[in-house]
């Protein structure tokens, strides 16, 4: 088999575990990078707070790609303004877009996300924009200058898991961009099966957040994607409608 | 008074760099923006801030 790369606006990667870094521990972040494998891990970008000396950036290991978010943008414009200050903060021309104007199920609002898809292409960024699951929307995200979709899986941070699963196997069939499952994700057989469907990466935060041991988690994401991923690539039986298929020989039995 | 992350203080007449020193930022840690435009590192050391000017100083946090 050729070298699996995922490749997202020109960059390659070797892992399909993109991680988040919210709502743990600082200590945790390294151990969470090396057991998950993790190339690409993201941030939000907040006021800053001169009590807190620890900065973010002294624990994530040197190489891994920064993806910062714009969570708390509520407009296109709100986005491309946190982009840029992501941008001074000096790690890159990533950014995923995270537009929301609903505060209690989280979810993304996709005729502002393609605004500000086109706006932060327009200005050099790689962007990953977050979305709800929706083929007209990922179209025009395409059109827009998109390096992948990040469609939902379930609302961030509730880890229901595949909630969407047959409108994201829709954009992995029709988008010819990188599909990578973003929020909701809550356990490593669901990694797996967004991946057995042909998506290209999995995002996961709260999922690892929650769990009882991070760093254990974190490899457990990992095996479950990259098992995910050799199915796929593998091409996955077919199931049957109706009755059995002998795995056995039907002939040579032990009888008259 | 300057506006700086939604609290007044009396730094106006201060640069961009004295500011970021005595409130006890890190400077590479952090990016600026006033009134809506963002300040370029090399320019902290000779932008001074002006009365009624409103200034984010913003960093990276854990998130996802």
């Amino acid at each position: 088999m050729n070298e699996d790369k995922l490749i997202i606006g020109g960059h390659e990667f070797h892992s399909r575990f993109i991680l988040g870094s919210g709502k743990y521990s600082l200590k945790l972040i390294e151990a969470a990078v090396r057991d998950a494998g993790a190339e690409v891990i993201t941030l939000a970008v907040r006021r800053a707070n001169t009590k807190e000396q620890e900065n973010i950036l002294d624990y994530i290991p040197e190489g891994v790609t920064l993806l910062p978010n714009t969570s708390g943008a509520r407009t296109a414009e709100e986005a491309v303004r946190i982009a840029c200050l992501a941008r001074e903060l000096g790690c890159g021309n990533f950014v995923k877009i995270e537009i929301m104007r609903d505060s209690k199920y989280l979810l993304p609002d996709n005729q502002e996300t393609i605004r500000a898809t086109e706006m932060l292409a327009k200005k050099g960024f790689v962007v990953l924009p977050y979305m709800y699951p929706d083929l007209y929307a990922a179209r025009d995200l395409v059109n827009a200058g998109a390096a992948a979709v990040m469609p939902l899986a379930a609302p961030i941070g509730s880890n229901k898991g595949l909630a969407t699963r047959d409108f994201i196997q829709i954009l992995v069939d029709e988008i010819d961009l990188p599909i990578i499952v973003d929020a909701g994700i809550g356990k490593p057989s669901q990694a797996c099966e967004a991946m057995e469907m042909g998506a290209a990466a999995i995002m996961a935060n709260t999922a690892l957040a929650t769990a009882g041991d991070l760093p254990l988690m974190a490899a457990a994401f990992r095996q479950a994607i990259e098992a995910g991923r050799k199915a796929y690539l593998s091409g996955l039986g077919r199931v049957l409608t109706r009755g059995g298929s002998a795995s056995d020989p039907l002939t040579g039995f032990l009888r008259d | 008074m300057v506006k700086i992350n939604g609290e007044e203080q009396a730094v106006a007449g201060q640069t961009v760099a004295e500011y970021l020193e005595k409130a006890g930022y890190c400077r590479t840690r952090v990016a600026v923006e006033r009134n809506g435009e963002i300040i370029p590192k090399a320019e902290y050391d000779h932008t001074v801030l002006n009365e009624g000017d409103a200034v984010e100083v913003v960093s990276f946090v854990g998130g996802g």
